[in-house]
Parts: C-alpha cells; sequence; structure tokens
C-alpha cells in the first residue's frame, strides 16, 4: 500500500482505436479528435490498395480507394497523417503486413524531416505475413520473398529503431478465420518459430545479440466470447513462450523472454441482431484480457459495436473506448495482484491448453514448419475446417447466440432505428480526389531521382542487402506505394496462396433435422441435374482486394456439400477474371462476396461486365457487410439476393440457390 | 443441329462463347443430347488443330503442384505464341465431399487473353480418375488450341484413363515421392512419357530426387516394364520449380520432342486410346454381361477400330453398343434422363 493508505495502482495499458479512413488529412482530424478525448497510442488503420501495394489509379484499387483504411500513396501523405502529432511522443501501431517495409520508411524518413532522432521512435508494424496467407488475404510476394522482407525490416529496426515493435504475430486473425484457442496458440507460435528462424538464417544479428531480437517479439491476440477460457489461453501463451525462447533461442534474460502482447477482441462474435448486445458482448471479452496481471495486455483496442452493421461512426469507437477507461480508471481491478494465482480450476485449464497447443506446435514442425504448412494449405484447411464446425454448431443451436438464435424476439432497438445513419459512408468523391492528387504528385517530382531509387530497389531485393536503407531513400524522392511493390513485384512474383477449401472436409451430421435438411438438398440437385443434363455449377467469387474469405469459404464448401459443382478462385480476383471464369468454366450461378464496402462499385462492374459477354442470365447472389439501403440498390440493379451476416443459416442460402438455377432453367 | 447448338466454326475460331457452349453441351448426360453432341464432335474432328496440335495429361500425386505447373507452363507458351486450353480435372467425388474445383485459384492469368482457355470437369465419382466428358471436352479444346493440357490427380493405376486421352503422358512427382518410385520399379505402373521432379527449388534434393528415378527406371526397363505408350521412346526425368519458374523452358522442349516422335505413329495411337475408352464406358455401364453378349472384348475392341475415327465418337458408339445390348436384352431401351 502506498503511504496515504491507498493501493498502488499498476500503469494502464495503452488505449488505442482502430482508425483511418477517406484521405490522409481527414484521419489526422480524426487522430487528434481521439487523443483529445483520452486515447493513449495512434492505430493507423491503411485502406486495401496501400496494404496491397496499389496507388489509387491502379485498376485493382477501383472501388476500394479509403474504404476501410486511409490511403498512403506517398511521403506527402505520411506528413499529412501525422501533421501536428510529434512522431517522438507518439506510440504508434500500424496494421501493415506485405508493405510494412515501406509504410515504416515513409515513417522514418517523416520523422527524418522532423529531426527525430529513430532511437527515440516507439510503436508497431504488424508485419506478420503468415497470417495474411491464412486469413487476412493482404500477400503480395510468394512466402520466401514475404519472409525477407519480414526479417529485413526486424533487422533494420533492432539496431536503428530499439524501441519499435517491428512484428507483431497476430493469433487474432486466426481466430476471426475460426481457430479453436489451441489452434491460435500453436499457429501464432509456429509463426513466430518461423520468423525467429529466418532472422537467425539471415545472419546479420550476432548470436550474443539475438536476445534483443526475441525481446522485440511482439503479439496481437484476440479473445471471444468464452472469457475464462480466453483467459486460460492468455496464460497458455505466457507459459508457453517461455518455454520456446528458453529451450529453443537460449535467451536467459526473463525480460527479454516476456511475452509481450496487444489485443483487439473478437469481431467475429458480433452480430447483426439486436447488434446494442455487442458492447456487452465486447466488455466481457476485455475482461478476458485485463483479470489476470500475470497475462495482462499491454495494449487494447476494442471493436465497435455496429462492426456487422457497415463501418463504425466516430461515436461508436467513443462508447468502445469509454469501456475501457471505466474499467481502468473507475474499477479497481488495477489495484491487485494476479487474482488467479493458486487457483487450481485455472490452471487446469491453461495445462490442458499448453499440452494440446504444444501437440499441434510440433505436428507443424514436423511438416517443416509455417511455411511450409502455409504452402501445402495444411494450416488452413485446419481452419476452414474449424468454422465450419462453429457455423453448423450455431446453426443447428448446439452454441447460443443470443439475438440470433435464441431469445430473438425483442422491442426495436433504439439505436438502430435509422439505420443508414447508424453507421460511417466514405464520401464517394475520394476516389477520384485520391487520383487528381496522385497525379500532381508524379508530375512534381524529379522523375530522375525516382527512377534511380526504383532501379537501386531492384538491384537491392536481387541482393542479399537490407532493403530498409533503400526504401527510405525511395520514400525521400518521392516513389509511391504502387511503384515500389511494382518494382518489387518484377523481381520477385506474385503469389496466389491455397485456400484450404479443396480439401477441408465437412461433419455432416448423420441423423436429427439438420440431416434430413441435407438430404433434401441433395435429392433436389439430383433432380436438378436430371433435368439439365449436368450438374449445376457455382462460381464463388471474391472481386476487389478484400481478403476476408471466411464467407466464401464456407458457403463454398457448403455449396459443395449439397451437390454443386464449385468453382472457388481464392480472394482478389478482378471483375474481368470472375467473368473470363464464369464464361470458361460455363456456371450456372454466381456468388459474390465483398467485407470491405466496395460492394456498389465492384457488383454492379461484374454485372455489366458479364452481360457484354454475353452472360446477363446468369443469376448472381451477393454476401459480406451490406447495408440494407445498399442491398436494394444491388436488387434494384438485378442481383437475385443479398446475404448479410444474419444469414446464419446456410442451408436457407443452398435452398435459395437451387431455387435461382432451377428457376433460370425453366426460363430457357 | 438445332440453332442454338454451339456452332463448330465459331469453336474452330477459338471463340470462347462457343467453346464453352459446346464443353457444356459434352457435359451434358441425357439421351435425347447425344446426337447433338455426336454431331458436333464430328464436326470439329475435321478442324485443321485437331490433327496437328497435341495434347499432353499433366497427372501425379496430390500436392506436388500440378496446376501451379499448368499455370507456369501456360504462360511460358503464352510468351512463345502458342495458344493453349486447359482440362482440370477434380481428383475426386463431389458428392462424397472430397474436393472441389479450386484449381483455377492456382493459376493467375490474363483475363483478356484469348489464347488460353481453362475449364475444370469433376469426375462426379467416375472409376479411373477420369471425367465422363473428358474425352469429348478435349476434343472441343483440341479444335482450338494448339496444346491442350488435362491435368488430373493420381498415381499407379487410378490415372490409367488419361493414356486414352492424351498424346504425351507426364507425371509430376516432387522430391521424397518414396511411392512412385517403389510402383515403378515394381512394374506397378507404366512408365510416362516424361517424368517431373517438381518443387526442385533446393538444388541438392533434386539432383538425388532425378537420380533416384533415372535409377528406378532402369530397374524398371531391366524386368520387362513397359511405357505408357511404346516406341522406342527414352523417358527424360526433369526437374523443375514452378514457382521459381525454372526447368518450363525444358519441359517444353520434351514435350514437343515427344510430339515429333510421335508423328508417325499418332493417328493410330488416338485411335486405339478412343477405342479402349469407349469400351471402358461400355463396359462400366454395363459390365461384364455386357461384353460377352456382344460377342467378348476381342469382338468389341474390332468393331470399335473399325467405326471409330469418322464422325463415330466413344460416347456414340458406346450408346449405339448399349442399344445394341438392350435390344439382345429383349428390352426396349428406357429413355433415360
Amino acid at each position: 500500500m502506498a503511504e496515504d493508505g491507498r493501493r498502488q495502482r499498476d500503469k494502464p495499458w495503452i488505449m488505442r482505436t482502430y482508425a483511418g479512413h477517406s484521405t490522409a488529412a481527414a484521419s489526422n482530424e480524426l487522430y487528434r479528435t481521439n487523443l483529445a478525448k483520452g486515447q493513449t497510442g495512434l492505430s493507423v488503420a491503411f485502406d486495401l490498395p496501400t496494404q496491397t501495394g496499389y496507388d489509387a489509379d491502379d485498376p485493382a484499387a477501383r472501388g476500394e480507394v479509403g474504404k476501410v483504411g486511409v490511403p498512403v500513396s506517398h511521403i506527402g501523405h505520411m506528413r499529412a497523417l501525422f501533421e501536428g502529432l510529434p512522431l517522438d511522443q507518439m506510440n504508434t501501431s500500424m496494421t501493415i503486413n506485405a508493405t510494412a517495409v515501406w509504410l515504416l520508411s515513409l515513417y522514418v524518413a517523416v520523422a527524418e524531416e522532423h529531426g527525430a532522432d529513430p532511437q527515440v521512435l516507439r510503436g508497431t508494424t504488424q508485419n506478420d505475413i503468415i497470417k495474411e496467407y491464412l486469413s487476412r488475404g493482404t500477400y503480395i510476394f510468394p512466402p520466401a520473398a514475404s519472409m525477407r522482407l519480414t526479417t529485413d525490416l526486424i533487422t533494420y529496426t533492432v539496431e536503428n529503431v530499439p524501441k519499435w515493435n517491428p512484428i507483431n504475430i497476430c493469433s487474432y486473425h486466426l481466430q476471426e478465420a475460426g481457430a479453436t484457442p489451441t489452434q491460435e496458440l500453436a499457429y501464432a507460435l509456429v509463426t513466430a518459430i518461423g520468423v525467429l528462424d529466418a532472422v537467425k538464417a539471415t545472419g546479420r544479428i550476432p548470436e550474443s545479440e539475438f536476445g534483443k531480437v526475441v525481446g522485440r517479439m511482439s503479439f496481437f491476440v484476440n479473445a471471444g466470447i468464452r472469457f475464462i477460457e480466453e483467459m486460460c489461453k492468455m496464460r497458455a501463451f505466457v507459459e508457453l513462450w517461455d518455454r520456446v525462447t528458453r529451450d529453443r533461442y537460449g535467451v536467459t534474460d526473463p525480460k527479454q523472454r516476456r511475452f509481450r502482447y496487444g489485443i483487439q477482441v473478437n469481431s467475429l462474435g458480433l452480430t447483426e441482431q439486436q447488434p446494442e448486445n455487442n458492447i456487452i458482448r465486447i466488455v466481457l471479452e476485455m475482461l478476458a484480457v485485463t483479470l489476470s496481471k500475470d497475462a495482462r495486455a499491454r495494449a487494447i483496442q476494442l471493436p465497435a459495436w455496429n462492426e456487422a452493421l457497415g463501418l463504425p461512426r466516430p461515436w461508436d469507437q467513443q462508447w468502445s473506448l469509454r469501456a475501457q477507461q471505466i474499467l481502468a480508471y473507475e474499477t479497481d481491478l488495477l489495484e491487485y495482484a494476479d487474482l488467479f494465482q493458486g487457483s487450481e480450476v485455472v490452471e487446469a485449464q491453461t495445462q490442458q491448453l499448453v499440452d494440446s497447443a504444444w501437440e499441434e506446435v510440433e505436428e507443424v514442425l514436423k511438416r517443416g514448419g509455417a511455411v511450409a504448412a502455409v504452402e501445402s494449405g495444411y494450416i488452413k484447411q485446419r481452419l476452414v475446417e474449424s468454422n465450419a464446425e462453429r457455423l453448423r454448431a450455431i446453426e443447428n443451436g448446439e452454441q447460443i447466440v443470443v439475438g440470433v438464435n435464441k431469445y430473438v424476439e425483442g422491442a426495436p432497438s433504439p439505436l438502430i432505428e435509422n439505420l443508414d445513419e447508424a453507421i460511417l459512408t466514405v464520401d464517394a468523391e475520394v476516389d477520384a480526389q485520391q487520383r487528381e492528387e496522385l497525379g500532381r504528385w508524379k508530375r512534381d517530382r524529379d522523375p530522375a531521382k525516382v527512377e534511380a531509387a526504383l532501379e537501386e530497389l531492384r538491384r537491392v531485393a536481387r541482393s542479399n542487402e537490407n532493403t530498409m536503407l533503400a526504401s527510405i531513400a525511395a520514400a525521400h524522392a518521392g516513389v509511391t506505394t504502387g511503384e515500389w511493390a511494382n518494382a518489387l513485384r518484377e523481381v520477385w512474383g506474385e503469389y496466389r496462396a491455397p485456400t484450404g477449401v479443396s480439401g477441408a472436409t465437412v461433419k455432416t451430421p448423420a441423423a436429427g433435422t439438420s440431416a434430413e435438411t441435407i438430404k433434401r438438398l441433395r435429392r433436389r440437385m439430383d433432380e436438378l441435374e436430371a433435368r439439365m443434363g449436368r450438374r449445376p455449377k457455382l462460381l464463388v467469387g471474391k472481386p476487389g482486394l478484400d481478403g476476408h474469405s471466411n464467407g466464401a469459404e464456407q458457403i463454398a464448401i457448403k455449396a459443395r456439400d449439397v451437390g454443386f459443382d464449385v468453382v472457388y478462385e481464392g480472394i482478389r480476383v478482378s471483375p474481368e477474371q470472375i467473368v473470363a471464369s464464369a464464361l470458361e468454366e460455363g456456371v450456372h450461378l454466381i456468388g459474390l462476396s465483398i467485407l470491405s464496402g466496395s460492394h456498389l462499385e465492384l457488383v454492379p462492374d461484374v454485372v455489366s461486365r458479364l452481360r457484354a459477354a454475353g452472360l446477363g442470365d446468369v443469376p448472381i447472389v451477393a454476401g459480406g457487410i451490406i447495408p440494407e439501403a445498399d442491398a436494394e440498390q444491388l436488387r434494384r440493379e438485378g442481383i437475385a439476393a443479398v446475404y448479410t451476416p444474419k444469414d446464419f443459416e446456410l442451408d436457407n442460402i443452398m435452398s435459395d440457390l437451387i431455387d435461382l438455377v432451377d428457376r433460370q432453367h425453366a426460363a430457357e | 443441329m438445332p440453332p442454338n447448338d454451339p456452332d463448330a466454326e465459331h469453336v474452330m475460331s477459338g471463340d470462347k462463347a462457343a467453346i464453352s457452349r459446346a464443353l457444356n453441351l459434352v457435359e451434358d448426360r441425357r439421351a435425347v443430347s447425344q446426337s447433338r453432341v455426336a454431331a458436333l464432335l464430328a464436326a470439329l474432328q475435321r478442324a485443321p488443330l485437331a490433327a496437328s496440335g497435341h495434347r499432353v495429361g499433366l497427372t501425379g500425386p496430390p500436392g506436388v503442384g500440378k496446376s501451379t505447373l499448368t499455370a507456369a507452363l501456360a504462360r511460358s507458351l503464352r510468351q512463345h505464341g502458342r495458344t493453349i486450353g486447359v482440362i482440370a480435372v477434380d481428383p475426386s467425388s463431389i458428392r462424397s465431399g472430397d474436393s472441389l474445383l479450386g484449381d483455377r485459384a492456382r493459376m493467375s492469368f490474363d483475363p483478356s487473353d484469348a489464347g488460353l482457355f481453362v475449364r475444370s470437369l469433376a469426375t462426379a465419382g467416375e472409376v479411373g480418375g477420369l471425367a465422363y466428358a473428358a474425352n469429348s471436352a478435349v476434343r472441343v479444346l483440341a479444335a482450338a488450341y494448339d496444346i491442350v493440357v488435362i491435368e488430373t490427380t493420381g498415381v499407379g493405376q487410378s490415372e490409367i484413363d488419361i493414356v486414352h486421352v492424351a498424346d504425351t503422358v507426364v507425371l509430376v512427382i516432387q522430391p521424397g515421392s518414396g511411392d512412385v518410385l517403389q510402383f515403378l520399379k515394381a512394374g506397378i505402373m507404366e512408365i510416362p512419357d516424361i517424368l517431373v521432379v517438381n518443387k526442385a527449388d533446393h538444388e541438392q534434393l533434386a539432383r538425388r530426387a532425378v537420380a533416384d528415378l533415372q535409377g528406378a527406371l532402369r530397374t524398371a526397363h531391366a524386368a520387362g516394364a513397359t511405357g505408357v505408350h511404346d516406341g522406342g521412346w527414352q523417358t527424360p526425368v526433369l526437374a523443375t520449380s514452378a514457382t521459381g519458374a525454372t526447368g518450363i523452358e525444358a519441359l517444353i522442349a520434351a514435350i514437343d520432342e515427344h510430339r515429333a516422335h510421335l508423328e508417325a505413329t499418332l493417328a493410330d495411337r488416338r485411335r486405339h486410346g478412343e477405342v479402349r475408352w469407349a469400351l471402358e464406358l461400355f463396359s462400366r455401364k454395363h459390365g461384364e454381361h455386357g461384353v460377352s453378349t456382344l460377342g467378348g472384348e476381342g469382338a468389341l475392341e474390332a468393331r470399335a477400330e473399325e467405326s471409330l475415327g469418322g464422325d463415330e465418337t466413344p460416347l456414340s458408339l458406346c450408346e449405339r453398343l448399349s442399344q445394341e445390348y438392350l435390344t439382345t436384352l429383349g428390352s426396349t431401351p428406357t429413355r433415360k434422363t
């Protein structure tokens, strides 16, 4: 106890809000407001073109500019983003992966302009490419080249920006992709091992200094609604990381072995039905990562209650920030030592997770480690299976979700009385403005300097040298995000990851109503095939840059299960490619999945291209985070059906799809 | 031909919409469609490319990177200005929930390229690894593209059907595919025309794998094993890395060399493949009893040799034999839907 008789309080965690949209200037304003509200760190959300290495003027960026984050194409944008925010005093987290080397280079270049010493810069680059292949989808290059960029960034910062967290190993997105706690633990750990082994293999870090690298590894974790088990998962992480750093890397300094993590609680479990309940889920999930002092998060960002409806507004994010502040400053949580030490119940659950996770770690290592298990599709397939199992349990009521499959009757929520105003909409002009601004930027810089910087970057990419220095020089020369990424694409090529769908097996119940339903659907398919002469064929397409593939994957395997021939081509497929595949594959039906909010641009684009290709008769359905007003518009433009997160009953969707093919066949 | 049917001329000219409709038609299993299928295939038979082109079967165990290799092959061939049609055959039954037509995911291609066409076919429970319509689908693409690649999964006896459809059989494995070595040595599998060790990113491992395979080939030859196709061809063993795009040119050269080697015997070989395919289809449908009722395997083979090649296709021949068999049985053929 302190002298005045009050208990000593622990320092609270860093409080952040994942934010950014439209333009650098608009996002800068948002950051200032958030800091004024008591937020203690920044978390930059970049738009998908920036994350996947495209400029606003690239055809691939169509409809995606400024949507899910801020576009940062060059040093001018980075300057504007942090205008008036002293970089040497900020703690900035950047959710950036394939282009992490580039965005950190822009950040360092701006700090250099400000005269700030890189040695004092604090923050985090996510820089975890493995989970991009598995879940989030913003990868660009093949695994070997990507891992090289990852290690370039790590080895650069350990020496030059020592307070920076060069990587956030993300178990977060694994849970979003359906991972069980055991899988979340295991796959995050094998990713960390893969990265550390790769850093070691560069030979750039002397053996005696390796502990420093280990000490800079941090994690970005998820917490779901089963918050006791989730807390035990955090304790298991602490124990397992201690084991890995000690036994595999021989680190003796306990400080360097500490499991440091930031958290965003679960978005996957947030519901579109009765969305006001989500704030309660969010608070409970926050408890999982704060209650136990020994396994408490270093930084927390919470999703907003309305994320299943669309992009959150500043007020929605403020509500989540207030939840953090109340827990940290009003309650007595921070006055106590660990509450669970010695609890047999907690200890038993933790040990069970430690053991099962370690078994899976060894399984992956046996298969050659994280990179090999990504390339072979092993991990992805396990995740797809877990997610299918999760959805099945919700669909048949084994797993209760209040307001979704139980207690669905209730008074209408005043929060969503006017649904279209209950979310943020990005100004449709942003796209054009950015293209125009980019044109000006390219005209005003020295082309010779740009070309020289890019040539140097290509040379370095072909060598074993660190790409960071060439990238920082390119940032100063005025190179753009698209140019940087394209130069590296020329050297390393692009990659398409396994979808995990072809090998995934679905557990089909042997009896019960759900088994009956599937039997009925299959009979209808057989009957339809007999009439049509060939089996109904479904193309599942993910246009745009959005990499969240859960929905598309689950539709694909379910459709296959009821008997469709399914063509699924993975993420980031352009409208042109979708139309080409529809034509060559002779499909009867197309399903489009878009979660980035660019549905109003991309879906009509696919429709008009299909018409031009003479495929105007093929029915199309769309799925994603699609507000009702947009859904209405899409239906008017000829989309046969629009599905959103509230449509969790896949059997019903399948029945609709069969109807659509049937009706179309009857019309021919 | 009914007016809605795809026009053979359009297929031959590389019109993708027509090609796609033609593939839809040959996949159509309804009895009422069979005469239209036969008419279309007969018309396509006269395509100049049908005779001069090359049909390449790419087969191997799951996970060895066949799709990525096919994509790399396609890219290279397009750079040489040659056109390519791909039939990607799903390895297993849709109904058993084992697989999905995901091959396109591994192929990144230019959607506006008129010289590349990819179609996936589900096997829907066919034994023997090839889809019901595969033979016909290959004929459609062969009328439009310089090279047709048929990609299937399997090793050992399951992929045997590919021999009936492809002029050149390429078996793809990866370093450490011990079972393939054993199959080869034991003479369980016939020797493919070309052997490829893919994922040869590790030079040393790849070299050893190539050496192992050459050894296995010698053992197999010594034990009297025969090639899937014979005629004095020495099966080359190549190393490729589809992701690193190495060895692809050498593979194309080997494929071309085999095509040149076949020149004199190609027509016979294709007819023989079709005979086997027709008989296979018939015996799958009617079993031993069907075959013996119509005079036994030898007699059927002789009839097939005689009638195939012109307007008769394996499917139409099989259909004719079926009717004959059912008539012999004293029942009129029921209209199958």
